[in-house]
Formats: structure tokens, sequence, C-alpha cells
């Protein structure tokens, strides 16, 4: 903002950029110290005396991590459960939006009011009832179990969110593509999914997330096959209340960080715009 | 952005009948009422089946005796009508955590939009540096799953290893022994967590806004504080209703940080929210029908709070 720049005097510009850069350290301080004890041998971390840095780093935590227990194979059904999430829903969440803004045909807008309040549902208290169905359909213990209950709770935020997007795409494109003969099917794949994506992608952060981190999901129907399990459950395996291992608990967290990390990177730019377009529409 | 592939060449002049309708509506289109209905299809599918379906079945399950006993098919159900109900709100612990979860969510959601507002404010008064790394800094804690952060959070405050006791001269102290400083050190890592939401989302919506308009209330001699009570909080208004709702939302459904940070709801229960307490009721002692009862009632409380949400966005008047 050029505003900035006339108005704030300098003074008050280098206090702002200093307590700017103050508080961005003081944010990014847990997540350095996860990678410090991941890194610090095990006498250290379990030392009275806690130094912000070590001498003798080491990767002995993660290879216990890795050792113990099948966590690349934890590792590869996240990464599956997620993946898999972000790209359902997003595809349905996708054709979704595009009906309830590009078309008026009756109940549309109680629909939208509908999507709105499945957004407020708690899911959290719908584990017990999913249990039971996940049970009847003999889906406890598999990886679908978390697959399909996360593509159901993340696409009315998903819908809601790229409302904006398609809304933005100009009508006239529209007509213009019929007009050159294109089919409706050949508009909505090649004309308005290529420029909805980055709305798309703004919004598969927000299931990427919730489908990663989940925990009670996870902890609920994968309940005796362990070969199913996910990241977080395996992380607890490390954190014992009364003896917490904190290299592994560290080492693990670690692990479980970075893919989110790269993932957001990635998508960083896109995510502001993003979020800002969904938002003002 | 790329043309459209394929739209080269001779321009087909196949008008085609059904798009010659009215300037006025023109997104109807005439023999295709059913294609917004097949667009719908898999979204309504997946979400009646769970979402809509499990609902229904939360306040099913609400209504009957439903224990150890009924599911593995030992018992018949039986109909209880209120009763679980009756046996909920007749518990002194109920209304104990259910205030606990009121305030708790309420300092979370105030916590949260004031570091994330001002921080928001904040990044307009940098040059590009600093704002790359705090915002960088920000995704950081944004990006990290709830169960790391509130692992590496209790490190943090460990009364044996943490640093953040050493450095304040605490010795041993137990963050996690008393109920309050239990609940503080949660609501910490919770804000950690969700202001980056609030400062990314308002920091675009104030980057949209035109500088003149900054610019007129400077030269009229406004103060910052000024600018923000009577220019900019005015004009991000629908911004910062989606973003106190979403918080309201996510912070009176906090469960992974309750649950691993004071151990399953902390000792004899002190530091239990609705969520963790249903979660406890229903999959700890079985009692699946006051869990389902303790769900049904953060749903109303919830639909509430969607229906003053509604409200909001209907007074500014905006199309849904």
């Amino acid at each position: 903002m050029n505003l900035s720049r006339l108005r704030v005097r300098r003074p008050w510009r280098l206090a702002a950029e200093a307590s700017a850069l103050l508080i961005a350290v003081a944010v990014a301080f847990p997540l350095y110290w996860m990678v410090l004890s991941a890194l610090k041998p095990a006498g250290e971390i379990e030392s009275s005396e806690p130094r912000p840095w070590t001498l003798t780093p080491t990767l002995d935590s993660f290879r216990r991590v890795f050792g113990q227990q099948e966590f690349g194979r934890y590792f590869l059904n996240s990464l599956l459960v997620a993946g898999t999430v972000v790209v359902a829903s997003a595809l349905i969440a996708f054709l979704a939006a595009t009906a309830v803004t590009r078309f008026r045909f009756r109940f549309r807008t109680t629909l939208l009011i509908m999507f709105l309040m499945a957004q407020m549902v708690p899911v959290e208290a719908l584990t017990i009832p999913l249990f039971f169905l996940m049970r009847d359909f003999g889906q406890l213990n598999t990886l679908g179990s978390l697959i399909l209950p996360h593509i159901a709770f993340s696409l009315p935020f998903a819908i809601w969110m790229l409302r904006g997007f398609v809304k933005a795409v100009p009508q006239a494109l529209e007509e213009a593509a019929y007009i050159d003969g294109a089919s409706r099917t050949r508009f909505l794949w090649q004309i308005l999914f290529p420029l909805v994506f980055p709305g798309l992608v703004a919004t598969s952060v927000f299931s990427f997330i919730s489908t990663w981190n989940d925990f009670l999901f996870a902890k609920s129907f994968i309940i005796s096959d362990t070969s199913q399990s996910t990241l977080p459950m395996a992380l607890l395996v490390f954190y014992k209340p009364d003896d917490p291992d904190w290299g592994g608990v560290m080492a693990a967290s670690t692990v479980m960080t970075i893919p989110v990390l790269v993932f957001f990177v990635l998508v960083q730019r896109r995510l502001v715009s993003g979020l800002g377009g969904a938002v003002k529409d | 952005m790329s043309a459209p592939s394929g739209s080269g060449g001779a321009v087909r002049l196949r008008v085609r009948r059904r798009r010659g309708l009215s300037r006025g509506s023109p997104r109807s289109s005439r023999g295709a009422l059913s294609t917004p209905w097949l667009y719908l299809a898999p979204a309504l599918v997946v979400l009646g089946g769970l979402l809509v379906y499990p609902v229904y079945q939360l306040g099913l399950i609400s209504f009957l005796e439903y224990t150890q006993a009924q599911v593995s098919g030992g018992e018949p159900t039986t109909f209880q009508g209120f009763g679980n109900y009756a046996e909920l709100f007749g518990d002194a612990q109920f209304w104990r955590v259910l205030v606990a979860t009121v305030v708790f969510a309420a300092g979370c959601v105030v916590s949260t939009l004031a570091v994330g507002c001002a921080l928001a404010v904040l990044l307009t008064r940098v040059r590009a540096v600093p704002r790359l790394v705090l915002m960088l800094a920000a995704l950081g804690a944004w990006a990290t799953p709830a169960v790391t952060g509130s692992t590496v959070w209790l490190l943090l405050f460990d009364p044996d290893f943490g640093p953040v006791n050493r450095v304040l001269g605490l010795g041993d102290h137990s963050w996690t022994y008393g109920r309050y400083s239990a609940f503080a050190l949660v609501l910490l890592e919770v804000v950690w967590c969700s202001f980056p939401f609030v400062m990314v989302t308002v920091y675009a919506g104030i980057r949209a806004v035109p500088g003149e308009v900054l610019e007129a209330a400077a030269l009229d001699g406004a103060s910052q504080w000024r600018i923000w009570r009577s220019v900019l909080a005015p004009m991000l208004r629908p911004i910062l209703v989606v973003v106190t709702i979403q918080s309201v939302i996510w912070d009176f459904k906090v469960f992974t940080q309750i649950y691993v940070m004071t151990n399953g709801g902390g000792i004899a229960g002190q530091n239990l929210v609705l969520n963790v307490y249903a979660y406890q009721k229903a999959f700890a002692s079985s009692q699946y029908s006051l869990g389902s009862a303790i769900g049904v009632v953060m749903l109303l409380i919830l639909l509430a709070v969607t229906l003053v949400h509604l409200r909001l966005l209907r007074r500014q008047g905006e199309e849904l």
C-alpha cells in the first residue's frame, strides 16, 4: 500500500517492522523447538537445563520412530486418505458449486442454506452414529471409514467457498463458448474448471488439513487393525502422559508436520488471494 | 489464463436455440432443467448418506436406551423418550462442562480475533520482507496439525524439561495440574494455531479496500484507531462476520487439543468440554445414548449460531 509509505513516519515503521519480526520469531518458536528436540540426543532433551541449540545433532529419534513401528506405512495411509479426500471433495464441490451459481432452479436458496447449516454440524458429535454406520457396512478398521466421512464434512465449506469463484467467471464467456459450439460438459471441464482452479486450491487446503489432522475418527474407527492406522495415532504411541519419550514424539511430530508445511508453502500465494476472493464475493 | 482450446478456427454459427432467452435471466436455460440436479447429485448422495443420515441417527439414539448390551445385541433397544436428556440435565457435571465449554470457546474466539486483526493491521504497516517473514511463520503455525501442536506446547511448558518454566523461573510448576492454568495452556495453543486464518483473511480484506478511502481519512486527520473503527471495520464487516462465525464454530468444537494436552479431560474431568465429554461417555463408558444426547445439545447450540449468521448475511443484503 502506498498509503503506509505516505503516512507512517519512519520511526513508527521501524518499530512496526521490529515487532513484526519479533512476533514472527515467537510464532515460529514452537516449530523450531519441535525440530530441535527431534534432533537432540536423548540425554539433552531430558535435561533440567534446556538449551535452545544442540552441538551434537543426531537422527536417533527418527531412527527409533521409523524402527519401532511401521511408521512409513502410517505415513502412506495418512497421505492416501488425505489425497483421496482432497481430490474427491474438490471435484464434487466444483460440480455442486457450478449448479448453485450458474443455474436458477427451485430449492436453490434452500439448498444453499442447507449447505451453510451442514457446515455447522459438529462432526465430532456424529462419531457415535458414524461408528455404527461403519460397523454395519463392515468398514471399521479400513481407510474407507476415514475417507468417506471426511469427504462429506469438507464438502459444505468447499461448496460455500467455491461459489464465489464460479460466480466470478463472466457469463459472457459461457455464452461465447456455447456459440462456438462447445457442449455443456466441454464448457464445464475445459473452460470453467481451469478458471476456478485457484479457488479449488485454496479450498483444498482446508480439506487436506482437517483430514491429515484428524484424530477423533482415526481413534474411534481404527480400533483393532493397526496396519490401517494414520499418523496421529502412531504419534501418541510415543506420548505416554506419565513418561513421554519426548525425542520420539518430536521426531514423529516433525515427520507429520512437514507434508502440511510443504503443501502450504506451495499454495501460499493462491491461498491469500483465494481467501480474499471468496470472502469479498 | 489460457484461451479455451479448440475454439479457434472458423466460428460455427450454430447458435443454440436454448440460449435465446431474455436478457433478464441469463442463467436459466430451458431444456436444461435436470442439469443442475445432475451436477448436484454426487454432493447430495454423499451428504445425505454421511451427514444427514448420521444426524438423524444421532437424534434417534439419544432417545433410546443404548449401551454395550444393546450394541452387542444382548438386550433389545428400548425407547426412553426424554429419559436420557432428563438424566443429562439432572447431572451437575453436565452443566459444569457446558459452562466451561462456552467460556473457553468465548475466550478462544476473542483472543484469536484480537491477535489476528491486530497482526493483519500490522502487516499493512511494514515493508515486504518483514511481512513475508511474519506471514510464513503464521502459515507454519496454521499448518501444524492439532496433535503435534498439542505435544509441542506440552513440551514447551513441561515442568521438568520445558524452556518456559526455566525462563520464567517457575521451577517445576505443573501447568496441567490446576484447572484454569490447564485451560489457559490449551487456549494459548488454540490461539496460536487459529489466529493465522483470521490474520490472512482480514489482511486480504484490507488490501481490497481502495487506498483513496484510507488516504482521505488520513488527510482529514483521523487517528489509526479511528480509521480502523470508522472506516476499515465497517468495510470489513462481511469478512469479520465470516471469520467470527468460523472461529466460534471451530473453538466450540475443540477436541484434539483438550484430549491430548489434558490427557482426556484433565484430573477428575476438570478440563472437559462438551465434545470430549460426549466422547468419554460414549466410547469410554459405553453410554452411547448419553453421548448422543450431548451431541444433540451441541448441534442445537451451533444451529443457533448459524441462524444468527444467516440473519447477519440477510441484513447485509447479500444474495445467496
